[in-house]
């Protein structure tokens, strides 16, 4: 017989009262873990959706000029040199803090030929990053696989009259088109592509390149963090986050963040009141036990440590229950959120160690904050006017 | 110096017009192992009396001091520690934990310490045999007689062997039957050393005792001091 008998088995006697702090404390609980699963697994999605947009970092020569472009319409007449980075600084990217969340870099040289009696841009690039850098590519034909291929776009195919399997003369050089692009409505449609070194050997820039592309694996990276990062080991380049595309959701995300924290706090205020009130109803109803134990020698602080765990084990209980009824209803929610329930186009749900002991630690500090009270009304009572009570 | 010394002691409920002065400057001793019934009419003083001696209820005026400790001066929380370590409390209405079996009320007193629950168990075996209750110690209060809760309340007073008893009308609830079983058990307690402090308004149980202490509108009257006992 000991302090915990004593709160285990005033709990099994007043079940309902128990009952109804758990249940206050569950639902604060369970909301508190709905709000913030929804919000990561909307983050996730997000994060996961700006990964399938390809590269998300572009890093290209610093210059002092101006776009002479709006709208893919050149202003035109006024041409400057352009200046280009050195291929084996972008090896150093690999050294950087973030280093592991770099999926990708692809390296790419611009610069016109000539085919026949046309000009072209021609782009040259690492095939063996093209599926994670432009995911979305399909090809008619195949990648380049050697340095006299070439892949071409569907606009610069069709002005061109490339044909797969057929040569090509670029400037003094012969190629073979591998592979022509299906539209993409971006301006892939009119570059050719070739491997990197076979674009530096006709536009005579060995080693060198216009801008290389990197695709940063964003869940939990820091994008911004990693553009600082290569920028400082990069000083002769300009480095920018690509971004604009996921912008103004992940601001409707925050906001639903925001907004998901603050119903949160209700919530859990609601439920530390309901825990307030019943244990200070059950204290009322024990005074005359509690002046007993009194009477008999049991400290303030006894009393106290009997509330207290009576109030903590069933906040353990209603952090995991709380927990995984949030998780429960989180995947109920994120079925409406995917639009119409399509398991196939579902958003996951995030299952985070984490957050299930940050559940168990906020009904346990709940239970207890809520329980403190009355606790002290309890161990302050005095035994003379408690046995009164008799 | 007495055991137990009690020296101009007063007690007041109440303040201005509405304030009750329960007990008036009271002296007494008491030594150790001594067997003492207080009387009185209903309102003379002895329950609050018996609620100071028992270290409950802080008087406002005069010491109490038990083996030399001055009581009143302990703080809270010693003061909890005294009645654990020197009083056994037997109240008129048993005052049993209905949800803890009998075995479990009488280790009770030994919750808060730091033993082991097999010691403790033990302890209120001993106890329980003690009471003549061997055997009961699994069942809830409301699973046995009034008699035997009585016996339970004893034996839960006694578990963690204080030197001292206090009985608030002991015998209040009992039959003729069980009033004598219940002042055969405190006779054998007081004759094993046990000081026992009782009030009663019953001069059946009064007989028992070595001394009456006689209250009246919170003043002692008198003080018997009796020659046959039992």
């Amino acid at each position: 017989m000991n302090l915990w008998d004593i709160a285990l088995r005033n709990l099994r006697r007043r079940k309902s009262k128990a009952a109804f702090v758990l249940v206050g404390l569950t639902i604060g609980v369970s909301a508190v873990v709905v709000f913030i699963s929804i919000a990561e697994a909307l983050t996730q999605n997000i994060n996961s959706k700006l990964e399938e947009y390809g590269a998300n970092i572009l890093i290209v020569p610093k210059t002092e000029n101006l776009s002479m472009s709006y709208g893919g319409i050149s202003l035109g007449g006024v041409l400057f040199e352009m200046q280009e980075i050195h291929e084996e600084e972008l090896a150093k990217i690999g050294e950087i803090e973030n280093a592991k969340n770099v999926a990708a870099v692809g390296p790419m040289l611009l610069g016109a030929v000539e085919i026949g009696s046309r000009k072209a841009v021609l782009a040259g690039m690492d095939f063996q990053v093209a599926s994670q850098l432009r995911p979305w590519w399909k090809v008619q034909g195949k990648l380049p696989d050697d340095e006299e291929g070439v892949l071409a776009g569907t606009e610069a195919a069709r002005v061109l009259g490339l044909v797969v399997g057929r040569p090509v003369a670029m400037n003094d050089r012969s190629l073979v088109v591998s592979g022509i692009l299906e539209a993409t409505g971006s301006q892939d449609d009119q570059i050719l592509f070739t491997p990197l070194a076979t674009a530096q050997a006709i536009l005579h820039k060995e080693g060198r390149i216009s801008l290389a592309e990197v695709a940063a694996l964003c869940s939990g990276c820091p994008i911004e963090e990693m553009v600082r990062q290569i920028s400082a080991i990069l000083p002769g380049a300009n480095v920018m986050a690509i971004k604009q595309v996921v912008e103004g959701r992940m601001e409707t995300l925050n906001q639903f963040r925001r907004a998901s924290y603050g119903l949160s706090a209700i919530v859990v205020l609601v439920g530390a009141l309901v825990v307030l009130v019943t244990m200070m109803g059950s204290v009322r109803e024990r005074t005359a036990e509690i002046g007993i134990f009194r009477a008999i020698g049991f400290r303030s602080s006894h009393i106290m440590k009997i509330i207290l765990l009576e109030a903590g084990i069933v906040s353990v209980l209603a952090g995991v229950l709380g927990y995984l009824l949030g998780l429960g209803a989180t995947k109920i929610a994120l079925l409406f959120f995917a639009g119409g329930g399509h398991s196939g186009h579902g958003i996951a749900l995030p299952v985070d160690p984490w957050l299930a002991g940050a559940a168990l630690a906020l009904a346990i500090l709940l239970g207890l904050a809520a329980s403190f009270y009355p606790a002290r009304v309890a161990a302050r009572l005095d035994p003379c006017e408690a046995l009164r009570a008799l | 110096m007495s055991y137990i010394q009690v020296d101009n002691l007063s007690k007041q409920y109440g303040e201005g017009e509405a304030a009750v002065l329960a007990v008036r400057g009271i002296n007494f001793g008491i030594a150790s192992g001594e067997l003492i019934a207080i009387m009185g009419e209903s309102g003379s003083g002895k329950s609050t009396l018996l609620t100071v001696m028992g270290a409950l209820n802080s008087p406002g005026r005069g010491k109490y001091l038990v083996d030399d400790i001055d009581v009143y001066s302990l703080g809270h929380e010693e003061r909890a520690d005294f009645r654990r370590n020197y009083l056994g409390f037997v109240f008129q209405s048993f005052h049993l934990i209905p949800y803890l079996t009998v075995r479990e009320n009488v280790m009770l007193p030994l919750t808060p310490v730091n033993i082991r629950k097999k010691q403790k168990r033990a302890m209120a075996e001993e106890a329980l045999a003690r009471v003549g209750l061997a055997g009961k110690g699994g069942r809830l209060p409301s699973q046995i007689s009034g008699g035997e809760q009585e016996r339970v309340a004893i034996a839960r007073a006694m578990v963690n062997k204080p030197p001292i008893l206090l009985a608030d009308e002991p015998t209040g609830n009992l039959d003729t039957k069980n009033t004598r079983e219940m002042m055969n058990l405190l006779q054998q307690l007081n004759s094993d050393g046990m000081t026992i402090i009782m009030v009663t308004h019953n001069p059946e149980c009064a007989q028992y005792a070595g001394r009456v202490l006689r209250l009246s509108d919170g003043l002692l009257v008198e003080e018997d001091k009796l020659i046959c006992q039992g």
